[in-house]
């Protein structure tokens, strides 16, 4: 390498941390941007000037292709698809990571050094169990695969034996090198670990598996700076990957649950429908537009609580309506975002900013579980998980522990929901089930315009 | 070990703390621009499959160089984009709407 592309190299390297670091306020974010596409720009010039390559052909047709399809994903995809799209680019990283480990060790026919045959295997494997690992995430929340845990007897002990097994064939490359068969069966296992690995997690719990596919990609990036000794694909890859760690950490704690319980926990099999209210035999509280309309009519101050039924129903322009329509009679609003509302790492605050929302209306669960006692309603969008009072009480319940919303001490609850069915993790929410709590069933969208039209109906 | 190997390995647990220490510091409010960040920053490895693409050293390696150089730009491109999009939509309580907060914000 020589100085020049080196040099080029480290200014891009800091430029990205820069970048990053842009990231730590909404103010400071998009110059922030500028910089890392600026340090893009310098490594890509930089390396088009290196001697190694010849021909440009392919090179130029590759950047157009894709920078025509990045484009038309990134302008046309609505807000409410980010956790796809993310998926998707997780998937694109993967590919792109996998393939130029296979290509790297096809034209060296495997004989190079023990650093780059383990470099390598290391790349083509997590490459590929990202690449499939996010097809089936995207799928997942696409619905093309069942949202639902797939579950089988011994799906554990064959994903760990191939984990391990993988992982054995690895070192004895290093050990032995020049094996082409075993380095491409490495990497086929991977291909088909991706699948199955992701087969038994539940749709509710995709922000932790995306979270974990972003540090998988960042890994083999780096893996692949070691392999053709490039620093900064060391940096940029470390980076990524440990964004997307503390991000799963940060999920999980937010579950109040571990990796390993996330992985391989299979949340919603064989769940004993939990203590009192079994299969609706309580009765709940079906109210009118009209009779929550009045409520929020009386009410001073008021808290949203959206899940991911706000971006199913795509209702967030429908929240800010009606939240512009009460701060027009003098309520407060306030909105409450769960760290794990929705399916991906702050996808809540994507959705309402796009509906316009400032963002210093929204709270996080510190900022917030102390006003609910004061506070005489809560609108509950399409959340259910993150309003469980069992996370508190119920230690059989199987999200026992997880930090929720204290939404049950406020004076009244207006549920948004779909129908009175569980969700995926097929876990019974008694809040709707308590005196105070009013549900109104129906598209969260719809029951949300005629709350603002009621709302303008009566005085 | 190759002092290679022992160099890279400086550089990657240097990288993996900075990258920790800065990205603790980026709220939830911004978390998933942060997820799309960082994924258009890994899109770096089109460095990596440019040389592949463009080095000739045989028809596949070639081939594949392409379809890496692909996927990589999909991500630089459409991941820098869709974070700007993204972060331009985040705004603070403008003059504009503070006319409807009266009731005790701040």
């Amino acid at each position: 390498m020589t100085p020049v592309l080196s040099l080029a190299y480290l200014v891009a390297s800091v430029l990205f941390i820069l970048c990053l670091r842009g990231l730590s306020s909404p103010e400071s974010a998009r110059r922030g941007i500028v910089l890392g596409e600026l340090g893009m720009f310098i490594a890509v010039v930089a390396t088009l000037l290196h001697k190694e390559i010849i021909s440009y052909t392919w090179i130029i047709a590759g950047v157009g292709l894709g920078s025509a399809i990045g484009t038309a994903i990134s302008l046309r995809i609505p807000m409410t698809k980010m956790p796809e799209r993310i998926a998707l680019s997780h998937c694109f990283g993967g590919l792109a990571t996998a393939l130029v480990g296979v290509s790297e060790y096809i034209h060296t026919e495997g004989h190079v050094s023990r650093l780059t045959t383990g470099a390598l295997g290391f790349e083509t494997f997590f490459g590929f169990l990202t690449f499939t690992g996010s097809i089936m995430a995207f799928g997942k929340l696409q619905g093309i695969i069942t949202g639902a845990p797939v579950t089988y007897k011994g799906q554990n002990f064959i994903n760990i034996g191939l984990f391990l097994g993988s992982l054995g064939m690895l070192v004895y490359q290093i050990i032995v090198p020049a094996q082409p068969n075993l380095f491409y069966a490495t990497g086929g296992i991977g291909f088909a670990l991706g699948v199955l690995a992701v087969l038994p997690i539940g749709g509710a719990d995709m922000p932790v598996v995306i979270s974990l596919l972003n540090s998988y990609a960042g890994l083999a990036a780096s893996a692949t700076g070691f392999a053709i000794g490039s620093n900064i694909l060391i940096i940029s890859g470390a980076l990524d990957g440990s964004s997307g760690l503390l991000l799963s950490l940060l999920m999980s704690k937010a579950m109040n649950r571990s990796f390993t319980n996330v992985l391989f926990g299979a949340f919603g099999t064989a769940i004993e429908p939990s203590a009192a209210p079994a299969g609706g035999a309580v009765a709940y509280n079906e109210a009118t537009v009209d009779d929550a309309a009045g409520v929020l009519r009386a009410a001073q101050n008021v808290i949203v609580v959206p899940g991911y039924g706000m971006a199913v129903s795509q209702a967030q322009h429908a929240v800010r309506d009606l939240a512009a329509s009460l701060q027009k009679r003098g309520v407060e609003v306030k909105y409450a975002i769960h760290p794990v509302a929705g399916r991906m790492p702050g996808h809540m605050n994507v959705l309402l900013a796009e509906a316009n929302v400032p963002y210093d209306e929204l709270y996080d669960l510190d900022n917030i579980n102390d006003d609910f006692p004061r506070t005489d309603a809560v609108i509950v969008v399409g959340a259910n998980d993150v309003v469980n009072p069992a996370a508190k009480k119920d230690p059989a319940s199987p999200i026992y522990g997880m930090p929720v919303f204290n939404v049950e001490q406020s004076r009244s609850i207006i549920v948004l929901k779909r129908s009175m069915n569980p969700g995926f993790s097929g876990v019974e929410n008694e809040l709707f089930f308590l005196p105070n709590t009013m549900m109104v069933l129906g598209d969260a969208k719809k029951t949300l315009l005629a709350f603002v039209a009621a709302l303008k109906d009566g005085h | 070990m190759s002092s290679e190997l022992i160099f890279g390995l400086y550089i990657f647990v240097l990288a993996t703390f900075v990258g920790y220490q800065v990205i603790s510091r980026v709220p939830p409010l911004l978390h998933t621009p942060l997820m799309s960040g960082t994924n258009a920053i890994s899109g770096i490895s089109l460095v990596g499959s440019l040389v592949a693409a463009g080095a000739e050293h045989n028809h596949i390696s070639t081939i594949l160089g392409f379809v890496a150089v692909t996927a990589a730009t999909i991500n630089v491109v459409g991941g820098f984009m869709i974070t700007d999009r993204m972060l331009r939509m985040f705004r603070r309580r403008g003059p504009r709407e503070g006319a409807a907060g009266t009731g005790g914000e701040k």
